[in-house]
């Protein structure tokens, strides 16, 4: 009877793993004897004893391995001790909790099916990170600001060659496959898909969209900068090209500042090839030229919201707020010394969509961030006869958290312009959803109480019902302090524009 | 596209650990990133290391057969003068990158003085101190005669060596005979004890083991390691298993070649008292293994760490024999009764030449008795082994940790990866007391500073260009 050998040389394995090898080995059919030994002097008199000693062993050392496995199958079952040996060495670490990757390479190895990297490290930062997902196959969100134009533009480029998606910098909100990430909301699936180079614009819409019955089947961001020259759109028609593609998506809607001419008519080369009913609301592009480009043009991100739902064949009802009415119940509250309207916005489409509803309606608007016909403030942290004033920018940010995650910042405000005599009004923008303050009441029902004799306080709250906040809760909870709550910024600025003009 | 919107999302989140608790929220599997900046480093090196990135690995796979294949043994046992490369009558090794008199710390003058006292080059400590500062004795670090030397790490002319040969490549490596704790020679101690244990370590211990050694031809010190690591060293600051291993094998044979029975009981007496008798082997048997990979052109493998307890100092398996240097950092130490860290001296030793080896610090998921050095739980030791595994190119194809399954240990420090994670190697040390004369004051851990990984990065980038 045959007896085959085989030395693996410099391997150490303890004794108890190999008698668990010669286990396996003694099981398996055709196998009369086997022995799995380190070449020890002791071991190698064993091995004659047991005559399953090979001259091929001669001359071999501590750390040789010497296997001798005697039977009629011995050919065969001398190449799975390779194997066998194999099945000694470590599946998972068992018993040990695992520690937190400090590297992508090793978050890859616990998690190899990843397909998404949520970045919001600081901007200086960032780009490597966003390369080394990119270079592993992942899609990017990327949360951090402060990124390079030109870091942007190669990362971009980079994640086009390969087919990803880097949804920023400087990106807020997405919501993919029905999951809101970073801030955003939670919202019906559906069939609409957006695609949005403002944050605040992308929540304020899917929230309508979702409260008016409609649903989102994606809504891709791309960070402010996408639609600017320097870049090009690469992301914004990435996003429109996979909805084009996306089965579930059967209207598409677009929300960002107006993209450079440029760009523009990349958006609607692209919108054509799609071939679905698109909506935009390119805030402050003058919707006739919008139009022209075979686009349906909204003017508010309410408006977008609204024929975005119809486009679904949906009708959208309940949505009409009877805006003269409640003008009229604020006029006769206001005495004449109080003229001017304060926004205090926390999130900065809101500035520029409301600048632009009451440049129709009011002259005399600044801002910090102004749009259109308004002025700059002069100091940005005073406010100058009608103010809308954005929280988010770095003025107020610096060293501090967003306004809509921290309100002490608002509420300083608030204070010192409901004690203004010439103040009439304060508009107030609430975004729900994951990312932001999550009860928001407690942090403004107190200082809007303290001053709802002096002054009206108008606002829109963005959010579902879904969301962790709850809508109706908190719409109720600032309407029992006198707020006047609408539904959307849109409508919640011509009130406020109306009673005043 | 790979298409997202068809697949289960799967999120890797990098940054604000809010968004992960959301994604929990939404029921949407994830992973939070524990994220560091990276190293930084000349941004041309950078571009140049990753551009040249095939070159790198092929070199590092070369570099990391070497190590894996180094099989060091115990041959034989001789005189510095005699045996040691390129050592002279007049010159003293020390631990560490190069120094002058002027900058070396406390501990490291007191072993150089206690090294006059002992050759009989002064009569005192202040003759001694006059003389090491005349400079009348040579410098040199015990990395360039293929030795390596713990703590202070003197070696001078008389002194006893171990002779350590890889059979695998054939070069050799050398180490002190290892003096107990306490109050000795290599924690900067010179006291008229030190000397006389010294002494006898020359004229009796030395020729006994010798003999010893020599009738057992060769005494396998990689297997003693890896049997070491089943049995709960981490072969740096515990060395209870391996002495003892080593124990087995050198006193039947010390019964059989030594003649005077006083002289046999006294040296396993010495042995068996010593826990740590071991260590010096343990490095010398990692020198031998590290210096195969040494001058394997576009190596990122780091082959030497090593401090003189004013500098930390490493070397590449790529850049030749060219030390990168930074400030020696102070260890997190566990001290004995009466010490403070305010007498601790900064981190010295080339016993870092174990973690460099795949042994130590990287293998602190072996030594559970001695986790009160880095948490006090065996989760700790577990953590600190684990998180070893990013910054190393391979996993031991010998030494093997039993409370990972037998996982190989992390083995070969690729500088890349130290630089690129900022994670840095883990240390396990003795500490010393920064004035000469005293000696140990405790043991500990530390992560090796950044500054000499960051200058090798560089070096290597502008090597390749």
């Amino acid at each position: 009877m045959d007896t085959l050998g085989k030395i693996i040389k410099g391997k150490y394995f303890d004794s108890v793993s190999l008698m668990r090898v010669s286990k396996r080995i003694a099981e398996q059919e055709g196998i009369e004897d086997s022995s799995i030994v380190m070449g020890t002097h002791e071991n190698k008199a064993i091995l004659q004893t047991a005559n399953l000693w090979l001259p091929l062993f001669e001359g071999t050392g501590d750390n040789d391995l010497l296997v001798a496995i005697k039977g009629k199958k011995a050919a065969e079952v001398i190449t799975n001790v390779d194997a066998f040996l194999e099945e000694l060495r470590p599946k998972a670490q068992a018993g040990v909790s695992a520690p937190r990757p400090k590297s992508l390479s090793k978050a890859l190895e616990l998690m190899p099916e990843a397909n998404l990297a949520i970045i919001s490290i600081a901007g200086k930062y960032a780009p490597l990170e966003v390369e080394k997902a990119l270079d592993n196959k992942l899609h990017v969100m990327l949360f951090s600001d402060n990124v390079s134009l030109d870091d942007e533009i190669r990362l971009k480029k980079i994640a086009q060659s390969k087919g990803l998606l880097l949804m920023g910098p400087d990106c807020g909100t997405a919501i993919i496959n029905g999951t809101p990430l970073a801030f955003a909301n939670v919202v019906n699936r559906g069939n609409i898909g957006m695609v949005a180079a403002s944050g605040t614009g992308l929540q304020e819409v899917s929230t309508l969209i979702s409260n008016m019955g409609g649903g989102i089947s994606q809504a891709i961001g791309t960070g402010g900068r996408d639609v600017k020259k320097e870049v090009g759109g690469i992301m914004f028609i990435e996003g429109i090209r996979l909805l084009a593609q996306d089965p579930q998506t059967e209207v598409i809607c677009l929300v960002s500042k107006p993209p450079h001419p440029e760009v523009m008519k990349k958006i609607a080369e692209e919108v054509k090839i799609a071939g679905k009913p698109c909506v935009a609301i390119f805030l402050g592009a003058n919707p006739k030229e919008v139009e022209s480009f075979g686009i349906k043009a909204a003017t508010t991100l309410f408006g977008a919201a609204q024929m975005a739902v119809e486009l679904t064949g949906k009708r959208v009802e309940g949505f009409e707020e009877n805006i003269v009415e409640m003008a009229k119940e604020i006029k006769a509250k206001i005495k004449p010394e109080q003229k001017y309207i304060r926004a205090l916005f926390s999130g900065g489409t809101f500035a520029s969509e409301t600048q632009l509803i009451w440049q129709e309606y009011l002259s005399d608007i600044y801002s910090n961030a102004p749009t259109g016909s308004s002025l700059k403030l002069e100091n940005n942290l005073i406010s100058q006869k009608h103010s809308v004033v954005d929280l988010g920018e770095d003025e107020f940010t610096v060293g501090r958290p967003h306004p809509m995650i921290d309100f002490s910042m608002r509420v300083k405000q608030i204070k010192e312009e409901a004690n203004n005599p010439e103040v009439a009004i304060i508009l107030l923008d609430i975004v729900l959803g994951f990312g932001s303050n999550m009860d928001p009441l407690s942090e403004v029902k107190e200082v809007i109480q303290n001053n709802n004799k002096k002054v009206c306080f108008v606002a829109s709250v963005t959010g579902t019902e879904a969301d962790p906040q709850m809508r109706s809760k908190v719409v109720a909870g600032l309407r029992e302090v006198g707020v006047y709550v609408l539904a959307s910024n849109a409508q919640a600025s011509e009130l406020a524009a109306i009673a005043l003009g | 596209m790979s298409n997202l919107f068809e697949q289960k999302l799967k999120v890797v989140n990098i940054g604000l650990e809010s968004f992960q608790d959301a994604l929990a929220q939404t029921g949407v599997e994830s992973l939070q990133m524990d994220w560091k900046p990276s190293l930084p480093v000349d941004l041309e090196s950078q571009k140049t290391i990753q551009s040249h990135k095939e070159k790198i690995e092929i070199a590092n796979e070369k570099a990391i057969h070497c190590i894996q294949n180094a099989k060091p043994v115990l041959i034989g046992m001789g005189k510095a003068l005699d045996v040691l490369p390129n050592m002279k009558k007049n010159m003293f090794l020390h631990a560490g990158p190069p120094i002058t008199w002027e900058r070396m710390c406390g501990p490291m003058k007191g072993a150089m003085m206690g090294a006059m006292i002992y050759e009989g080059y002064a009569q005192d400590a202040k003759e001694a101190e006059q003389k090491l500062a005349s400079g009348e004795i040579e410098f040199s670090p015990c990395h360039e005669h293929s030795a390596v030397g713990p703590m202070a790490g003197v070696i001078s002319p008389s002194m006893p060596v171990f002779i350590v040969k890889n059979t695998d490549k054939g070069n050799l490596s050398f180490s002190t005979q290892n003096e107990g704790l306490g109050k000795v020679l290599r924690y900067g101690a010179y006291s008229e004890d030190v000397i006389v244990r010294l002494k006898w370590m020359e004229e009796i211990l030395y020729p006994t083991l010798k003999a010893a050694i020599e009738s057992l031809k060769e005494i396998d010190l990689k297997s003693i390691i890896a049997q070491a690591l089943h049995m709960g060293d981490e072969v740096h600051n515990r060395n209870r298993a391996g002495t003892s291993l080593l124990y087995r094998i050198i006193a039947p044979a010390v019964i059989a070649t030594c003649e005077n029975k006083d002289h046999m009981v006294k040296v396993l007496n010495f042995i068996n008292g010593n826990d740590h008798f071991f260590l010096n082997l343990s490095m010398a048997a990692c020198k031998c293994t590290m210096d195969s990979a040494m001058n394997i052109e576009g190596s990122s493998i780091v082959t030497v760490m090593a401090r003189n307890g004013t500098d930390f100092g490493i070397k590449l398996a790529g850049t030749g024999s060219q030390w990168f240097v930074g400030p020696a950092d102070l260890p997190d130490a566990l001290f004995f009764p009466g010490f403070t860290k305010a007498d601790a001296n900064p981190d010295i030793g080339d016993s870092a030449i174990t973690e460099t080896g795949a042994l130590g610090g990287m293998a602190m998921a072996s030594a559970f008795a001695i986790v009160q050095f880095v948490g006090g739980t065996a989760a700790d030791a577990l953590r600190y082994t684990n998180e070893m595994y990013e910054i190393t190119a391979a996993e031991n194809n010998v030494y093997q940790i039993p409370s990972l399954d037998f996982k190989g240990t992390p083995t070969g420090i690729d500088v890349r990866l130290v630089i690129e994670k900022n994670i840095l190697p883990f240390i396990n040390t003795g500490v010393a007391h920064k004035d000469p004369g005293v000696g140990q004051v405790g043991a500990g851990v530390l992560s090796a500073p950044a500054l000499p990984f960051q200058k090798a990065f560089n070096e290597l980038g502008k090597k390749l260009k």
